[in-house]
């Protein structure tokens, strides 16, 4: 059993808070992944779980035990760092056996565990190489391996992949996806991007300047932004999002236009008040003008061959993201119009948190 | 959780090990004992002829007071006397006879007191005998060896700083035939060392003319490998595209290197000329066989025969001890940051 | 809003920059005294070409070095191969390696009193020992303030400039600071007899004068090998540290399985510094002791410096034929530094 709790974490660098008020439990098997933009303190988070930054206060529990004081090598957690770290020094071999003579194991018992996962990360034929001999990828499954076999409660990863290039980045993906479904350890994975986020996590915890934004699995959050951070951070490219007014029941005015958009499960909102509607690109439906509920005129035309994008804009409003299956054809400045659709619509209001629809 | 895990988890995570009390132990030992024999010098050189015989010696340089008592020409030595009644009183020693001295009380000067000279002891006062400073200065000729040792390290500072500066521009920006020759020529002179050609170079020396003269030990180690490498890994960083544009302004190349790189590589040439003028103040071996002649001796050949000819006027020897320290002290203090990274830059080439 | 082209921006001539600040003023003094040489520099390039003119700079270093350093070792061959006492070697009879032969004439190579020219090997035993002390002494201790600055403590800048104050003394300040405590009525035997001790006559007995010219010698050079070893241990990238921590290292195998290892090379290129430096000694032992008591503390450089300037009868022969010994042995340590610096680099 490895579940983490982490209980009104607070991290304060002298007098700068990187950290506010943190809660979170993580249940034993799970994939959790921190994402955030840079700053956001995730790194610092998951760096605090593993003991290498203290915390200004709150608990950091693992399975019912407060470790909060306890220092980093006490804790049982394997941590795979961005820059790797390996030893320079020593061959995989060694690097990856280090950790294992310092738990006191047998040289038998510390072999086998070196060539099982060796093996499993296609590094036997590199045992006996130094680390600036290898390439990044391999590097990279270096760093894994040592975390491997100390067979730890808990894996950390601090942004393993973004040293990467595009195509390995893809391909490692996958394989710490398989690799979590053989080891099946509790996992808490620290990245910026948010593909990875979505294809890895059974969990998402989205932070910004310290704060939890919101925790839930990936299409939870996809489907269910609970503020506008999340909204325009998961899911790629953005959702669109139109800031408008309220100038009648259960009616917003965005940008310029004269028309507005009837939205019937806002009619609870006060008069006047701030209004942004959220509608992401494959949720927008081309129509006549004046079925519109806005109207652009496009911009550029992405053609990818399976799907399409239009980016066109209206006055006053940012520009607008269009979802096409297929190749759809559209000119330059042609005008369109575009209706959101109702039921996949989020409302957000003055304070940029969700309204729930009725 | 229980209210002993919430105590704790105030405290901060990192206690104190053991080896971080050893650490500040070891570096406070390091304090003491690389400021302490400096900062003895200094107050021993305060002291008096006197005072630096006492044993044992006192920390700060003290010398006994002294009053004018009226109807005495001269000054009298003051004394902490114990009466027979037990009380103290400070008296000044009108002479003494003996093993009774004759003392006076300052206030009141016509009662003559008689004291056993076990009685008394000196009072003292904190004094600077700054005769120690002034006196080689004038009458030992130090102002002399200080003036020497002052040009010498300037002109030769100026002279590194130029030559060196013109062989790295030339290593560094051009590609010519017989680059590499010079390269290891230049390398080979780090292997040769004045200790093994002292004889020879004296020879040099002698053959121009040069003996007993400032110049001497200025030109042997004008040229210094260490200074060519130390600019030349500079200005290898130095963008190449500036001169060729220069070149195509129309500048010759001598104008490109003092106009251009010159003024570009100041940090590297404030860096060779701090080492310069601490090699050069410092030197010992050569100008200790080239000169021997007292007026051209510098500060630090001064300073070694003056220890031989006068054993024992320490007072003097100390003070000028510290004359010739302070001009590296001062550079120490305010360029001290510059000389670290210089020398951890050059350490790890 | 619309987005324009990138044009690059309007690029000055960097000479034209510096030309400009000239105009300003900022080196118009400069100007005037420099451009009494531009007009014969100019000349002179025309007359050797762009490419000429690297050789023109580099001629008076060059021709430091060949009148100072290269041709003086030449003549110091010469002068080891010849006898008699005149300076210049045109008066000097060639005697072939006669003056090794003396040198080298030794009953026991251990026993310097079993030596024609004792002296010379005297201070042979003197710099070796010499040497290994003072070389392993220091090296340990650089390595341990280099270990201790590179720990997370308050005012690192303040105590590496403190180990590395007495780097910057000169060697006569250093031995006279030190000859001043150690003197009979001084500070160190104050606190020997406040202790209850025994006045101790340092400079007087061998073996004490031997301690004393390694510790003093340690205490002024110490600091710069701390620094360099510094800079070493703080190349090491500091996350390798973390991975040890996560892998539950203790703290004496962090030192004796990954940084020792790391700092290998830099500690190599220390050691051989120091021997270089050790072997050529003479400066602070000279003021310090004078070579005694006796010849107890008598180095090689010394032994030469005597035999050929400050001896009642000058003998430029042995002193040449000493320092060419010396020499060989020099040439040798420098040879392994630049192997190991070269190896270091690539």
């Amino acid at each position: 059993m490895a579940e983490v709790k982490l209980v009104d974490i607070k991290k304060s660098y002298g007098a700068a808070a990187v950290i506010h008020d943190v809660n979170l439990a993580i249940a034993d098997g799970e994939f959790v992944v921190f994402v955030g933009p840079s700053g956001c303190g995730k790194s610092t988070l998951l760096r605090i779980i593993a003991g290498l930054e203290s915390v200004s206060g709150g608990e950091i529990l693992i399975d019912g035990h407060s470790v909060t004081n306890v220092p980093a090598s006490d804790r049982g957690l394997a941590m795979v760092f961005q820059s790797y770290a390996l030893y320079p020094h020593m061959s995989v071999n060694k690097n990856m056996a280090f950790a294992l003579e310092n738990m006191g194991l047998g040289k038998g018992e510390i072999d086998q565990r070196v060539r099982r996962a060796a093996q499993m990360l296609r590094l036997t034929e590199y045992l006996d190489r130094k680390p600036k001999a290898l390439s990044g990828g391999q590097r990279q499954r270096v760093a894994i391996g040592r975390a491997i076999v100390r067979d730890p409660k808990i894996f950390l990863f601090d942004e393993p992949l973004s040293n990467l290039d595009a195509e390995l980045r893809v391909a490692t993906r996958k394989e710490l996806a398989a690799l979590h479904a053989e080891l099946g350890g509790t996992m808490i994975y620290v990245t910026h991007d948010q593909v990875e986020a979505m294809t890895l996590a059974d969990r998402i915890v989205v932070l910004r300047a310290g704060r939890i934004e919101q925790i839930g699995t990936p299409l939870d959050l996809y489907n269910n932004p609970a503020n506008l951070f999340v909204a325009g951070f998961i899911g790629s490219p953005r959702m669109n999002l139109f800031p408008g007014r309220v100038s009648a029941p259960g009616q917003i005015a965005v940008g310029a236009e004269t028309r507005t958009i009837l939205v019937p499960s806002a009619g609870a909102a006060p008069f006047g008040s701030e209004i942004t509607l959220g509608s992401r690109p494959e949720h927008i439906d081309i129509v006549s003008e004046d079925q519109a509920d806005l109207v652009i005129t496009v911009d550029l035309v992405e053609q990818l061959g399976g799907e399409t994008y239009l980016y066109g804009s209206a006055p006053s409003l940012p520009q607008v993201t269009v979802r096409q299956d297929g190749q759809a054809l559209y000119a330059r400045n042609e005008r369109l119009g575009l209706h959101l659709k109702r039921d996949a619509l989020h409302l957000f209001d003055a304070d940029g948190q969700c309204v729930p629809s009725q | 959780m229980n209210v002993a895990s919430l105590l704790t988890a105030r405290r901060s995570a990192r206690r104190w090990h053991w080896t971080d009390v050893a650490a500040y132990a070891y570096l406070l030992l390091g304090v003491v004992l690389m400021f302490g024999p400096v900062l003895w010098l200094v107050l021993s050189s305060f002291k008096t002829q006197a005072g630096l015989l006492e044993f044992p010696p006192s920390l700060l340089p003290m010398a006994q007071k002294e009053v004018r008592v009226e109807g005495f020409p001269q000054p009298l030595q003051l004394f902490r006397v114990t009466m027979e009644d037990g009380s103290t009183r400070e008296l000044a020693q009108v002479r003494r006879v003996g093993i009774q001295a004759q003392m006076v009380d300052p206030l009141n000067p016509s009662q003559q007191v008689r004291v056993p000279i076990d009685r008394r002891v000196p009072v003292r006062e904190l004094s600077l005998a700054t005769r120690n400073y002034t006196e080689p200065l004038e009458r030992f000729a130090f102002t002399r060896f200080l003036g020497n040792s002052v040009f010498v390290t300037v002109v030769a500072t100026l002279i590194t700083l130029l030559i060196n500066s013109m062989a790295a521009y030339a290593l560094s920006i051009y590609e010519f035939k017989g680059k590499n020759a010079a390269m290891l020529v230049v390398i080979g002179t780090l292997m040769i060392p004045i200790t093994i050609i002292l004889v020879p170079v004296y020879l040099v020396v002698t053959t121009v003319g040069l003996v007993n003269s400032l110049w001497a030990v200025i030109l042997p180690g004008a040229a210094t490998p260490t200074g060519v490498f130390l600019l030349r890994q500079y200005m290898l960083t130095l963008p190449r595209d500036l001169i060729e544009a220069a070149r195509m302004d129309k500048a010759s190349e001598w104008q490109i290197y003092w106009r251009i790189v010159m003024p570009l590589t100041l940090p590297a040439l404030a860096v060779l000329a701090i080492f310069s003028i601490m090699w050069r103040w410092n030197e010992f071996l050569w100008p200790l066989a080239v000169l021997t002649k007292t007026e051209v001796y510098t500060l630090q050949i001064g300073l070694n025969a003056f220890q031989g000819e006068l054993q024992t006027q320490w007072h003097y020897l100390l003070a000028m001890t510290v004359v010739t320290l302070t001009p590296v002290a001062i550079v120490f203090v305010f360029l001290q940051r510059f000389i670290t990274t210089g020398i951890a830059n050059t350490g790890m080439k | 809003m619309a987005r324009s082209p990138i044009i690059p921006a309007a690029t000055e001539s960097p000479v034209s920059k510096v030309k400009l600040a000239e105009r300003n003023g900022t080196f118009q003094i400069r100007k005037v005294l420099t451009s009494i040489i531009d007009w014969p520099m100019a000349a002179l390039q025309r007359l050797v070409g762009e490419r000429g003119m690297a050789y023109v700079f580099l001629l008076p270093n060059l021709i430091f070095f060949g009148l100072f350093v290269f041709v003086p070792l030449g003549i110091n061959i010469l002068y080891s191969a010849t006898g008699g006492a005149a300076l210049f070697p045109a008066d000097r009879p060639y005697v072939g390696l006669d003056q090794y032969g003396y040198l080298f004439d030794c009953g026991s190579y251990i026993d310097p009193n079993t030596c024609r020219e004792d002296h010379f090997w005297r201070g042979v035993t003197n710099t070796f020992n010499f040497t290994m002390f003072q070389v392993v002494t220091m090296v340990v201790l650089s390595l341990l303030t280099a270990i201790v600055l590179n720990m997370k403590i308050r005012g690192r800048g303040f105590f590496r400039a403190v180990y590395f104050f007495p780097v910057l003394l000169s060697p006569v300040v250093v031995a006279l600071i030190w000859k001043w405590i150690l003197q009979r009525d001084g500070l160190l035997n104050a606190l020997i007899t406040s202790l209850g001790g025994e006045k101790i006559l340092f400079l007087n007995e061998p073996g004490w004068a031997t301690f004393w010219i390694v510790f003093v010698s340690v205490w002024s050079h110490m600091g710069f090998y701390t620094l360099i070893l510094l800079a070493g241990l703080q190349a090491i990238p500091a996350d390798i540290y973390e991975a040890a921590e996560m892998d539950a290292t203790p703290r004496w195998r962090v030192f004796w399985r990954l940084t020792l290892p790391l700092l290998w090379p830099n500690l190599i290129v220390v050691v051989v510094l120091a021997l270089i430096r050790a072997v050529q000694t003479f400066d602070e032992v000279f003021v310090l002791t004078g070579g005694g008591p006796g010849t107890a503390t008598l180095m090689v450089v010394q032994y030469i410096y005597e035999t050929a300037f400050s001896n009642q009868v000058q003998n430029f022969g042995l002193a040449a034929a000493a320092s060419v010994v010396l020499g060989v042995v020099l040439f040798a340590l420098t040879l392994i530094q630049l192997a190991f610096t070269r190896r270091k680099t690539s």
